[in-house]
């Protein structure tokens, strides 16, 4: 059986999805940042020619991650986290900063953004961990020192100026919850999340009250022999702490343009005049990349055709707007097509994991699918005004060397380990 | 149950995500217009409007260019509105309703901000309107009549308002379409198909060039010259014989139903309806109650016709066989009928009376016989009544003629239907409807079916239906105007009437008309005037009614005159007709008597009875008036109220 034809070994069907989202990706890149006369298609004065080139050389990273052994990202795990980690504190020395963000090292006329790799690093160190004879999730101990491993580059990165990119860094809960942490935490984080939007929305002291008379009333009416009022007084002042410290991190931290979007998604302004200032401004991308979309229609208004994305309404629109272009050029059936991509995609991948039986793998494929579900989620879900506004590209999708390779390397590690399942007893 | 939570989120989110996508691409997503989408400029280039020429030729209406500043308020910067508005000549209260209108029409379309701009101005404005964004200049072309006349004819046009905007996608906001008139009937041959180009915007609102490299872009197409059957001279000569009088005039060439001349009076000078000054001159003309100059006389004044309905009375009764050639009556100076005595009055003076005597002098005892016959012949009055409304339909009577022009009125024609309906016992026969018999009744008409009706009369029996279009250069007129529509009488019961009609000239009522060299077949007629005025139902002077046609054999032109509260048919309308017949077929004046009268006598005085109040006088105990006379007296009346206000 080990001696059948390798590259049948590989599943197609990811691979086919991953072709699908970036050969269509690079169509739309190509109609977002067309200039009327395309010359080449790997003109490297425009985005579409130099991500013509970022494709070409994914598919050497492709060979490479593929022709190295599966064992070897494994037992290596820990080494490349280590090395991704000291890449990002490099940053601090060498960073270049653009657009507010040191994230990049520039390397002759290129950038690289080490942060797009230490998410495949992060997840082969978490798999690594958890999969580690010695750990056992359900001890609290081992389930800080596992959070520790996703807090240290959430941090570096936040340090950096990108708020969108330490988000990413939660969807790690998605592995932690399915490895067995108990199910307390995903409770309590409903509640967290429920209580800053509450708190935001409907202020702090009807929030607080809501949730002091919840937590009363179920101590009274459940049954138990021993009821204790501690409990209950310890919770209930946790959530009015909680609540209050919601409020003073949007009023006194959040950054102001940050503060906005939360204010527009969540319509904490009442008041129309400056709620047409908004739109006007930050919220100006949201307000295009929304009539963008709706104009698209059924069947879209047709590739090279979209004349939003041809007058260049949505700024970024090749980045983290792309959507926007499919929504435009390829109406309803495009962008639903895309959609169903991606969550076959996921799900295809969450299958593989399950079917794993080297635990490291799964954890490793869960990881995977968790990162990408989450940039699905919030990229799109901002493009069409569901989420407030947070900038991280669309996996495969977006313009971008960095994002791409490091999306095709998080991926195609699976991919190798997945090819190996048959191996493993 | 772990293993499901992260692959239920996956497919939720993918089904939120679907939903928002049918909901924002497919639910709110009316179909793509190009139009509506403010990423692409929309250039409009208006081709020339065609021009309107006379029969012979004459240039009637051209154009003229006129510059709209248009407003997209959307795309509105903060502007130097002190300056802005010194260069537009507009005060800031002026400005600022400008702006709010066309906000509140729409945002993000375009309207016209401020209207017809001088040449001067736009010289000078079309430099720095660069700099006040949101706001372009529009070219358009407004209409340059080379004349005073016709306006009533010619109509006009204005700008689409949303109704037309809605009705027909070709118009937007500002454009301008015929409302009136021939501008009206022809607006899509004159319009022509404006051009538009297609220009990508960025979201700076630069052009960024042509959309789709201008393969939808489309050139002007020019107007169609059209030329109208209307003689302007005869036109014009008609509009200075109507002055200080309210009527119409319908002169129609009976070989073609064309209309020669359509005179509504008092008139109004087609250029008070263009340009900057054009609505309050709207305003003032719609504001005239007593002379409704907007009100085409010619096609939408209805009347009881008169004595000249008696020519077809009596060609109904000899194509009946009620009456023939020979037929003779006597005349008491009225018609006594029924069974108590009843009396129909008659002014012919008395006598034997024949067909010939009874239409030259109008003896109304004669077709009340004809009349009665016709309908006695039958067995009862509702099929008689049928019969005889069903040759009297056939000259085009009782319904829409079908001419070119959009406005009309159908007029009157009862039949057997009509009584059974207004006497629900039947108890009705000729005699309970014998004023239809001398024109009045139940008949009415408009002047220009009066016209029609003389001029199938002189076609002896048949008629086209009247129309202003001539040709349309490159193109076709209707089908419809080279019908032939005949009527239901014999071709040979015309020349017995027509021989009467001849003789009201020699000999008849209308003897003192006569114009040397020209055998004019006319008849008089006098239709009674009651006005209802808060309720109260009163009569006035009668309405001075002459309709002719001329020559007798083979005839140029036929003609109707309506001079409202002229009196008898010969005093007023009588004399008007047949100055017209003789500038048209001889193209001078020799009864130059006759035009001195009529320019001489005004009838604003009786005009203005109704809303006066003393001693009510009509008909012959109403006094003539010469204009110089009125004009004094109005001098008189201004000196009394100004010396007591």
């Amino acid at each position: 059986m080990q001696r059948d034809n390798r590259s049948f070994k590989f599943d197609w069907p990811t691979i086919i999805l991953f072709l699908i989202l970036v050969v269509f990706g690079w169509l739309n890149i190509l109609s977002a940042s067309a200039t009327g006369e395309t010359n080449s298609y790997f003109d490297m004065s425009q985005p579409y020619g130099k991500q013509s080139v970022f494709i070409l050389f994914t598919v050497v990273l492709i060979v490479l991650v593929l022709s190295i052994e599966a064992k070897f990202y494994e037992r290596f795990a820990s080494i490349i986290y280590l090395v991704s980690m000291l890449s990002l504190v490099g940053l601090f020395l060498f960073g270049k900063n653009v657009n507010g963000a040191t994230s990049w090292y520039g390397i002759g006329g290129m950038t690289l953004q080490p942060s797009e790799f230490a998410k495949a690093a992060t997840a082969l160190a978490v798999a690594k961990y958890i999969s580690d004879l010695q750990t056992n999730i359900k001890d609290f101990r081992d389930q800080l020192k596992t959070a520790l491993i996703v807090f240290v580059p959430a941090f570096l990165i936040l340090l950096q100026n990108d708020a969108g990119s330490t988000l990413v860094y939660s969807s790690f809960f998605f592995v932690f919850y399915r490895e067995g942490i108990p199910k307390v935490y995903l409770v309590i984080g409903l509640i967290l999340i429920l209580l800053a939007i509450s708190a935001l929305k409907f202020l702090v002291i009807p929030t607080a009250a809501v949730a002091l008379i919840l937590v009363f009333t179920h101590h009274f009416f459940i049954k138990k022999k021993r009821k204790s009022i501690i409990n209950p007084i310890l919770i209930s002042l946790f959530c009015i702490g909680f609540s209050f410290s919601v409020k003073l991190f949007y009023d006194h931290i959040l950054q102001p343009h940050q503060q906005d979007r939360i204010s527009l998604w969540l319509r904490l302004e009442k008041d129309p005049k400056k709620i047409e200032q908004m739109r006007k401004t930050f919220a100006y991308n949201l307000n295009e990349s929304e009539k963008a979309i709706s104009s698209g229609g059924v069947t879209g208004k047709g590739f090279m055709e979209g004349t939003r994305t041809t007058g260049k309404f949505v700024p970024e629109q090749h980045t983290d707007y792309i959507f926007s272009t499919v929504g435009e050029e390829w109406g309803f059936l495009g962008s639903a097509m895309v959609v169903i991509v991606f969550v076959l995609l996921i799900i295809r991948i969450l299958h593989l994991s399950e079917l794993q039986k080297n635990q490291f793998s799964r954890i490793y494929g869960y990881g995977v699918a968790s990162i990408l579900f989450f940039h699905f989620l919030i990229n799109i879900g901002m493009v069409m005004g569901l989420i407030p506004t947070v900038g991280i590209p669309l996996p495969f999708f977006s313009y971008g060397g960095s994002g791409l390779w490091g999306f095709t390397i998080l991926l195609f590690i699976f991919v190798k380990l997945d090819s190996n399942r048959i191996n493993e007893w | 149950m772990r293993k499901l939570l992260l692959f239920a989120l996956v497919v939720i989110v993918g089904i939120v995500f679907l939903a928002r996508l049918f909901y924002l691409q497919v639910y709110s997503n009316t179909s793509y217009n190009i139009y509506d989408d403010n990423a692409i400029r929309k250039v409009f280039h208006y081709p020339k409007r065609g021009y309107i020429y006379d029969r012979n030729g004459t240039l009637l209406v051209a154009n003229q260019p006129s510059y709209d500043v248009m407003i997209i308020p959307k795309e509105v910067e903060p502007l130097d509105t002190l300056e802005f508005c010194s260069l537009l000549k507009i005060d800031k209260d002026q400005f600022i309703k400008s702006y709010k209108r066309a906000r509140r029409y729409s945002p993000r379309l375009a309207s016209p901000f401020l209207r017809h701009l001088s040449k001067e101005d736009y010289a000078y404005l079309s430099e720095k309107m660069r700099k006040f964004k949101g706001f372009y200049i529009q070219k358009r072309s407004l209409r340059d009549y080379q004349t005073t006349i016709g306006a009533n004819v010619l109509g006009y046009i204005a700008e689409a308002n949303q109704r037309e905007i809605n009705a027909d996608g070709y118009y937007k906001m500002g454009d301008l379409l015929g409302k009136q008139g021939i501008e009206k009937s022809y607006e899509k041959q004159l319009r022509g198909i404006k051009g538009v180009k297609f220009i990508q915007k960025d979201r700076f609102n630069r052009d960024i060039g042509p959309y789709k490299e201008g393969t939808l872009d489309t050139i002007p197409i020019a107007g169609k010259d059209i030329t109208v059957t209307i003689d302007s001279k005869l036109q014009a000569y008609g509009e200075y014989l109507m002055q200080n009088k309210i009527g119409g005039i319908v002169a129609i060439e009976p070989s073609s139903g064309e209309i020669l001349s359509l005179v509504s009076a008092p008139s109004y000078n087609p250029n008070l309806l263009v340009g900057r000054e054009r609505s309050r001159n709207y305003i003032k003309l719609r504001n005239d109650s007593i002379h409704l100059p907007l009100i085409d006389k010619g096609l939408l004044r209805m009347h009881e016709p008169g004595s000249p309905f008696k020519a077809l009375v009596a060609l109904a009764a000899l194509q009946e066989g009620a009456i023939d050639n020979n037929t003779s009556i006597r005349c008491n100076h009225g018609y006594t009928y029924g069974r108590n005595n009843r009396r129909m009055g008659c002014h012919c003076g008395g006598g034997r009376r024949n067909l010939n005597t009874g239409i030259s002098e109008s003896c109304n005892a004669y077709f009340a016989n004809a009349y009665r016959k016709t309908i006695d012949k039958y067995e009862n009055a509702t099929t008689g009544m049928d019969a005889w409304s069903k040759h009297i339909k056939s000259f085009g009577l009782g319904n829409y003629l079908g001419y070119d022009l959009s406005i009309g009125k159908k007029g009157n024609i009862p039949d057997g239907t009509y009584y059974d309906k207004r006497y629900p016992d039947f108890r009705w026969g000729a005699t309970t409807t014998l004023s239809n018999s001398i024109g009045q009744g139940e008949i009415l008409v408009t002047p220009i079916q009066l016209a029609n009706m003389t001029a199938a009369i002189a076609n002896r029996g048949h008629y086209y239906t009247p129309h202003i279009i001539k040709t349309i250069e490159g193109d076709t007129i209707p089908s419809k105007f080279k019908n032939k529509h005949t009527t239901t009488i014999d071709k040979r019961h015309f020349e017995p009437v027509i021989k009467g009609l001849h003789d009201v000239y020699n000999k008849g009522t209308a003897k003192f008309l006569k114009i040397p060299d020209i055998e004019i077949c006319g008849k008089t007629g006098t239709a009674e005037n009651f006005l209802t005025i808060n309720g109260e139902r009163k009569q006035y002077t009668d309405h001075s009614i002459f309709v002719a046609f001329a020559p007798k054999d083979n005839p140029k032109i036929a003609i109707a005159v309506l001079v409202e509260n002229g009196y008898y048919g010969a005093r007023f309308a009588g004399r008007i007709a047949s100055l017209m017949i003789e500038q048209y077929l001889k193209g001078t004046i020799t009864r130059t008597d006759l035009e001195r009268w009529v320019l001489d006598h005004t009838l604003e005085h009786e005009y203005v009875k109704p809303y006066s109040d003393g001693p009510l006088k009509i008909n012959a105990e109403s006094k003539m008036m010469r204009v110089e006379e009125y004009l004094k007296l109005q001098e008189q009346k201004q000196q009394a109220i100004n010396q007591n206000p």
